[in-house]
């Protein structure tokens, strides 16, 4: 397993004690819930299985229960993300200035639906309902930061962005590779 | 309670307070106030930040830097406010590390306030206008955003020495039931947007019987298009804890949740730092300023569903159940959080809690209209010049609110339609204009006050497509337990896409507006009840529109993908000018005969970036609907690769 996948997908091990230790800070009460899945969430990146049962189990209340109430949250997620997390803002104002479009512009250049994770983790899409920058429509976040007035050219850019930096990335550990066989 | 004790106590802390602001605002060194709000960062407030305290400490200038708020007109952001002894307060717009460097250079070390990049001064004087002879302020009245943008927002102090806590200090000296009074008095409506009487609600919550009550402040501000609430939180939140202590004081309550929705991360961080530092000054917790009466306030961050600003499911969802609205009565100022009575009151509504008793109900009730008292804030976005916020009294028309305040849609472009309310509200064309805004005319024109959110549409926006977009919205926001609201919203969604993509039917029109009826009779909470608001208002004021759609399979707007084709007019097309070649995204334009560009219709995405890029002096890319109108053009020649072979 390479690096970059173990930091997606962490050992059962690992999610194991992240959790032990999350649940720790909470009393056993059933209007913890929703705290508790956002702590996991926050932690982990997503919810996995094993936290769900977990967490039922914590709160001496039904898996289903659990279930039902994280998948009506849209903020919940059930599959790790991706390294570089794209949410396209439809709120109106983003929509009257052709967000849409956007949308469309991220899912045509990462082949993704909105809601996806690219098959080697580097992008997940979503949509999210409006971040309330209204006056920069259309706007996208992309890994926490705020990108405003966003054209189909500015999300080519975006992405050949993140291309040029993996590139290098990948050029220095293959230097750091080549140096240290030396 | 011990007046004497809690008069010494908030004594103190205001001598503490001034003696923090005096040491900046004494006008000895220049001060630069920067608006670190979400919006403000979006547009690289913190870049302009870190710059300005980079160059300062480099040219050793001795300056105060303050990270304050949003003034609401973020169409200026990046925005930075300048003091320098011997001038008036500056606010400069648009501030970029380049504009930084030149008032670094030229104003602060130097002489001159660089007047190019001044929107206005702040205060009266001789060298410069000011930002108050602008039209807006004609119409603008600022109470809940008076502060916002000009105090430290994670500074206690800042809130305390500008009046903060005032009212708190007068609550505390005084009869519970007398701040309901004044409260009922003022004739204050919860801001929210259903507009039910404030202090009505508090004495329901007062007199249900019952030791434990709580106060919660609904910050679920999930209608897109509004940020009135996001940027209260965020530049001055302590007047929504003094309004939710205040609130408390009045009903008896011991404790009091802020929900902040999901999508607001600054605002969650902002407000847990102001109720940390209002526990640590003695304003929250046990014996509040030494008085007998104690309160403390939770900060619980939403987990993104729009149903999650109707009170009962807010409450369902600070339970950490699924958060499904019930029906009411009971409401929660008798059967709220746990069952308990409980006050849900909207940021605003809160906010304006401490100005009211500080002031008096006869100053808040000489603001406004006879039945909607106060200013409203509005946030403009969409087609409009000035996008951010505007605070205006009760009564003021669309037509003031959009022209003179927000200056008008922007490149000579026609008004279309307001969208007020969010997707509970309506569309008002330009024949409603000069309808004064309050609670009750908007409901009578077929919108609603709701959060606030004000998005303007001009000639380009194809209002069938627009409420689709809400329909798309409501339908996927429905929680699912009314079968109309979860079901019926569906049918209609289909039945606009439909429409959208040139497949709908003459008695379309008819149908949309029987589903509405049994939307709005079979739904529980809000959000079903006014989920065809969108729909009905669009029919009633663009049935034209629809019409074209129908019946032409055209779209006037020109909007609908399936409707419309772009086509290059060879007329136009210089020919060796590459512009829209180069940016087309799928590489749909082609050289055709004599170099003239032709757009392959196949592989057109009608992304509208082609538009863009041809320069205006040509204007070759039109746009055309209905799709029979499209001239036939030359078919793309076959790859030269596969010529060869």
């Amino acid at each position: 397993m390479t690096h970059l996948q173990r930091s997606f997908i962490p050992e059962d091990t690992e999610i194991k004690e992240d959790i032990a230790n999350i649940l720790k800070k909470y009393e056993s009460h059933r209007g913890n819930l929703i705290s508790i899945l956002q702590d996991v969430q926050s932690n982990l990146g997503y919810l996995p299985r094993y936290a769900l049962t977990e967490v039922a189990c914590f709160l001496g209340i039904p898996d289903s229960e659990v279930y039902s109430t994280a998948t009506f949250y849209n903020q919940f997620r059930f599959i790790p993300p991706g390294r570089h997390q794209i949410k396209v803002c439809l709120g109106t104002a983003c929509q009257i200035k052709g967000g849409s479009m956007i949308l469309q512009s991220w899912e045509r250049e990462l082949q993704l639906k909105e809601g996806q994770t690219s098959d080697d983790h580097e992008y997940s899409l979503e949509r999210v309902a409006c971040v309330g920058c209204c006056a920069l429509a259309p706007v996208a976040v992309v890994d926490e930061r705020v990108e405003g007035k966003v054209s189909p050219t500015r999300v080519k850019g975006i992405l050949l962005g993140f291309d040029l930096q993996r590139k290098r990335e990948h050029e220095k550990t293959s230097e750091k590779e080549s140096g240290d066989a030396t | 309670m011990q007046p004497e004790a809690v008069k010494h106590r908030f004594e103190q802390l205001q001598k503490l307070a001034n003696a923090n602001w005096q040491s900046i605002e004494d006008g000895s060194k220049p001060q630069v106030l920067i608006g670190t709000d979400t919006a403000g960062r979006a547009s690289g407030a913190i870049e302009v930040l870190e710059f300005f305290r980079q160059e300062l400490a480099t040219r050793n200038i001795d300056a105060v830097i303050t990270e304050v708020g949003s003034t609401g007109y973020c169409y200026a952001d990046p925005s930075v406010i300048i003091t320098k002894p011997g001038f008036p307060p500056i606010y400069y717009g648009y501030v970029t590390q380049g504009i930084a460097s030149r008032l670094i250079s030229d104003f602060l070390q130097g002489n001159d306030p660089c007047f190019e990049f001044a929107i206005g001064a702040l205060a009266e004087n001789d060298i410069i206008p000011t930002i108050y002879e602008q039209p807006r302020f004609k119409y603008e009245k600022r109470v809940l955003l008076s502060r916002c943008g000009f105090v430290d927002p994670g500074d206690i102090d800042h809130y305390i020495a500008n009046n903060g806590y005032f009212a708190l200090f007068k609550t505390l000296q005084t009869d519970p039931q007398n701040i309901i009074n004044e409260i009922s008095l003022s004739g204050l409506r919860g801001l929210g947007g259903a507009g039910f009487p404030t202090g009505q609600k508090w004495q329901i919550c007062r007199d249900s019987s019952g030791d434990t009550r709580y106060v919660i402040c609904n910050a679920d501000e999930g209608d897109p298009g509004a940020f009135m609430d996001r940027t209260i939180l965020e530049s001055d939140p302590h007047s929504v804890v003094e309004g939710m202590i205040i609130a408390a004081c009045a009903v008896g309550a011991a404790s009091g949740y802020i929900y902040v929705r999901a999508e607001y991360p600054l605002a969650v961080a902002r407000m847990k730092s102001a109720v940390a530092q209002a526990r640590d000054k003695g304003l929250l917790g046990n014996d509040i300023l030494g008085s007998s009466f104690s309160f403390d306030i939770e900060v619980v961050q939403g987990s993104g569903a729009f149903v999650c600003g109707e009170e009962t499911a807010l409450i369902a969802s600070l339970e950490g159940k699924r958060g499904w609205p019930r029906s009411r009565p009971p409401y929660p100022a008798t059967a709220g959080v746990w069952g308990k009575p409980t006050i849900i009151d909207n940021v605003k509504t809160l906010a304006y809690v401490p100005y009211i008793i500080a002031n008096g109900s006869a100053w808040f009730s000489s603001i406004g209209t006879p039945s909607s008292k106060g200013t409203a804030v509005f946030a403009l976005a969409g087609k409009i010049v000035n996008t951010g916020l505007a605070e205006v009294p009760m009564g003021t028309t669309l037509r003031q609110i959009i022209y003179d305040v927000g200056g008008g849609i922007p490149h000579g472009k026609k008004f279309k339609a307001v969208q007020i309310g969010g997707p509970s509200g309506g569309c008002l064309p330009e024949s409603m204009l000069d309808l004064p805004i309050d609670f009750d005319s908007l409901n009578e024109a077929g919108a609603i006050m709701g959060s606030g959110g004000m998005v303007i549409l001009d000639e380009d926006n194809c209002m069938v497509d627009t409420a689709r977009y809400f329909l798309d919205f409501t339908h996927s926001e429905s929680c699912g337990k009314c079968t109309f609201c979860r079901l019926g919203t569906w049918q209609m969604l289909s039945l606009l896409e439909d429409i959208t993509q040139g497949k709908g039917k003459p008695d379309d029109i008819q149908f949309l507006e029987e589903l509405a009826t049994d939307i709005k009779q079979g739904s529980l909470c809000g959000l079903g009840q006014s989920a065809p608001n969108p729909v009905l208002t669009t029919i009633r004021y663009f049935r034209d529109e629809y019409d074209a759609h129908i019946l032409e399979k055209r779209c006037p707007a020109k909007v609908c993908a399936q409707l419309t084709a772009f086509y290059i007019d060879p007329g136009k097309c210089e020919r060796s000018c590459d512009a829209c070649v180069g940016t087309c995204p799928t590489e749909a334009i082609f050289n055709g005969k004599r170099g003239i560009k032709v757009i392959d219709q196949e592989e057109c995405v009608k992304c509208g970036t082609c538009v863009d890029a041809c320069p205006p002096q040509y204007r070759a890319v039109l746009k055309i609907s209905p799709l029979s109108e499209l001239p036939p053009s030359e078919p793309r020649p076959e790859p030269e690769s596969k010529r060869d072979e």
